[in-house]
């Protein structure tokens, strides 16, 4: 039933300063790149994609930035929140070499695509960018299952200094991948969309969400695709056909928003 | 196989399904696409002269047999629609234009911008029942109701259906209203008002506490109010609430109704429902020897 079931919060994290992830208890099976609706009661419900996957309990990781991510950003292990899903369909992750890319709170995503991929010891590089390494975080948790960890910094103040999709492009020319997977601003995955020549590209995209069943339409892209049912993760082919990736979204109106 | 066209005032129909209002119809890629998946028109999304959010999440929720379901009206204002509508337009579809308003003016303004912009007929939401100032508390005066109606009749020149709610005490006096006003016809039923209650919470799920509930629950409460509104009313009929399959719209279309808007069976039975529900009726129809959908229309009432 698509509505919410109310669990506690179990564990809860800090990640950065304003980065927080939150545990509870929602047994069930899932796919990293899959989401849930995060109720906060009195709040607001917002979709957030699975940072933690176990059998019995599921993790989100978030950044403070509006009121509902303030909300959750306050509560405390034994909190209540309501929790639908999963929803929409995940990354697939296939045999071979995959390139990971995660961008600022994408990174969370990504994280625990590269440990599913690990768990199936497929071979894997993974990339972090974010703008500052204040804003770092994950880089520890990666580490353990994956040799090598590539940061970006937009300032240089760790790794690779510019953008997670520049760092992409190189690796791109020296290594040879089958697959890239990436969550993160859609300005830095459709960037990375069009370095990938031959190579597949999966990308999970964020919009705006109501019903998340695929019912309200607020979610949609190009012909009608709908991010939470065909979505979230999108293939470069059916990207590569949306005029609005990457250029503009839709705020609760529907009015358009162009990406800066 | 047997004819499915029909006619609804002026407007002409391939078929008799129509998505409803208020869902996959933001944007002219998605009523594209419902299009493609065999509707025989689409109505847009209910549209008013500014653009606003909507209530905070959570907005719809699903229930033992139907959805739950408190948007508030979000829409990017008329200005902004423009687009979407003649982007749709170049396909060639049929597309009718939902509006809201408070008062006959706003209507009128609205349904003007509808008619330029390139729809081919209008629908006045008189019947959501969440949303303060609009829809209900205008479509249960029928006073109101006639007057919005005829103000809008007297300048459009595209047909204008009234969309109404069943949450009134004489769904028949609001439609009898509005065939004064002189409408083309009558939409009938909106959602009906409802609300759930989280008992771990204690409190309401939606966000706007209040609901209007949609879905296989609701069927038997639209082919009622249809039905009664047919034994009033000369105007065609549109009905909608709770269709999923054909045997559904055949029920509706018995009922009295020329066409059906459906909605919430997306999610029951996917986007395509429009083409299963085509077939199904063209299946009933072929064993049942009807050859056309016309010969249906109201046949309960004997």
């Amino acid at each position: 039933m698509n509505k919410p079931t109310i669990t506690k919060i179990i564990k809860t994290q800090m990640e950065t300063k304003d980065i927080k992830t939150l545990k509870f208890y929602y047994p069930g099976k899932m796919s990293p790149g899959q989401f849930f609706m995060i109720w906060i009661p009195g709040v607001d419900e917002i979709p957030m994609s699975a940072s933690y996957i176990n059998k019995e309990d599921k993790g989100i990781t978030f950044k403070k930035v509006g009121a509902a991510t303030s909300a959750l950003f306050k509560m405390n292990k034994g909190d209540k929140i309501g929790v639908r899903g999963p929803y929409g369909n995940g990354f697939n992750i296939k045999r071979g070499k995959t390139l990971f890319i995660g961008g600022g709170t994408g990174i969370a995503t990504i994280t625990v695509a590269v440990e599913f991929a690990a768990n199936k010891k497929f071979s894997s590089d993974v990339i972090i960018g974010v703008k500052n390494k204040k804003e770092l975080f994950f880089e520890n948790r990666l580490k353990k299952f994956i040799n090598k960890v590539y940061v970006s910094t937009d300032d240089g103040s760790k790794g690779y200094k510019g953008f997670a999709s520049d760092l992409t492009k190189h690796l791109l020319s020296k290594n040879k991948y089958t697959s890239v997977l990436t969550c993160g601003p859609e300005i830095m995955m459709k960037q990375i969309l069009s370095a990938c020549k031959d190579t597949q590209f999966q990308a999970s995209i964020e919009r705006y969400m109501k019903c998340s069943v695929g019912l309200c339409g607020q979610c949609c892209l190009g012909n009608g695709l709908r991010v939470c049912k065909e979505g979230p993760v999108f293939d470069g082919k059916t990207l590569k056909k949306i005029p609005e990736f990457g250029v503009y979204k839709r705020d609760a109106s529907g009015r358009k928003i162009k990406f800066k | 196989m047997a004819n499915l066209a029909t006619k609804i005032a002026s407007l002409k129909l391939d078929n008799p399904t129509i998505l409803a209002s208020g869902l996959m119809d933001e944007d002219a890629g998605s009523m594209k696409r419902i299009i493609d998946c065999g509707a025989g028109a689409v109505v847009t999304k209910s549209i008013g002269l500014k653009s606003r959010d909507g209530y905070p999440n959570p907005t719809v929720i699903e229930l033992e047999t139907g959805f739950l379901n408190a948007m508030g009206l979000p829409n990017p204002g008329i200005k902004d629609f423009e687009e979407e509508v003649k982007k749709i337009k170049q396909s060639n579809c049929v597309l009718i234009g939902s509006v809201f308003g408070s008062n006959s003016k706003e209507f009128l303004e609205l349904g003007s911008e509808m008619q330029s912009f390139g729809a081919d007929a209008l629908e006045l939401n008189m019947s959501c029942p969440h949303a303060k100032g609009y829809g209900v508390e205008i479509g249960s005066d029928s006073k109101l109701v006639k007057e919005i109606t005829s103000c809008v009749k007297d300048s459009i020149d595209i047909p204008v259906f009234v969309k109404l709610s069943s949450n009134v005490t004489d769904i028949k006096k609001i439609a009898m209203a509005a065939e004064k006003g002189n409408a083309d016809g009558i939409v009938a039923i909106n959602t009906v008002k409802a609300m759930k209650i989280d008992i771990d919470i204690k409190a309401p799920i939606l966000a706007n506490r209040y609901g209007g509930y949609s879905g296989k629950a609701i069927k038997p409460i639209g082919v009622r109010c249809v039905f009664e509104i047919a034994e009033s009313l000369d105007i065609p009929i549109i009905g909608v609430g709770g269709i999923t399959t054909g045997e559904d719209a055949l029920e509706y279309v018995m009922a009295g109704a020329s066409a059906v808007q459906i909605g919430t069976g997306i999610y029951y039975r996917e986007i395509d429902i429009f083409n299963k529900v085509c077939q199904e009726m063209n299946m009933w129809m072929n064993d049942n020897n009807i050859k056309k959908i016309s010969e249906l229309i109201g046949v309960a009432h004997k």
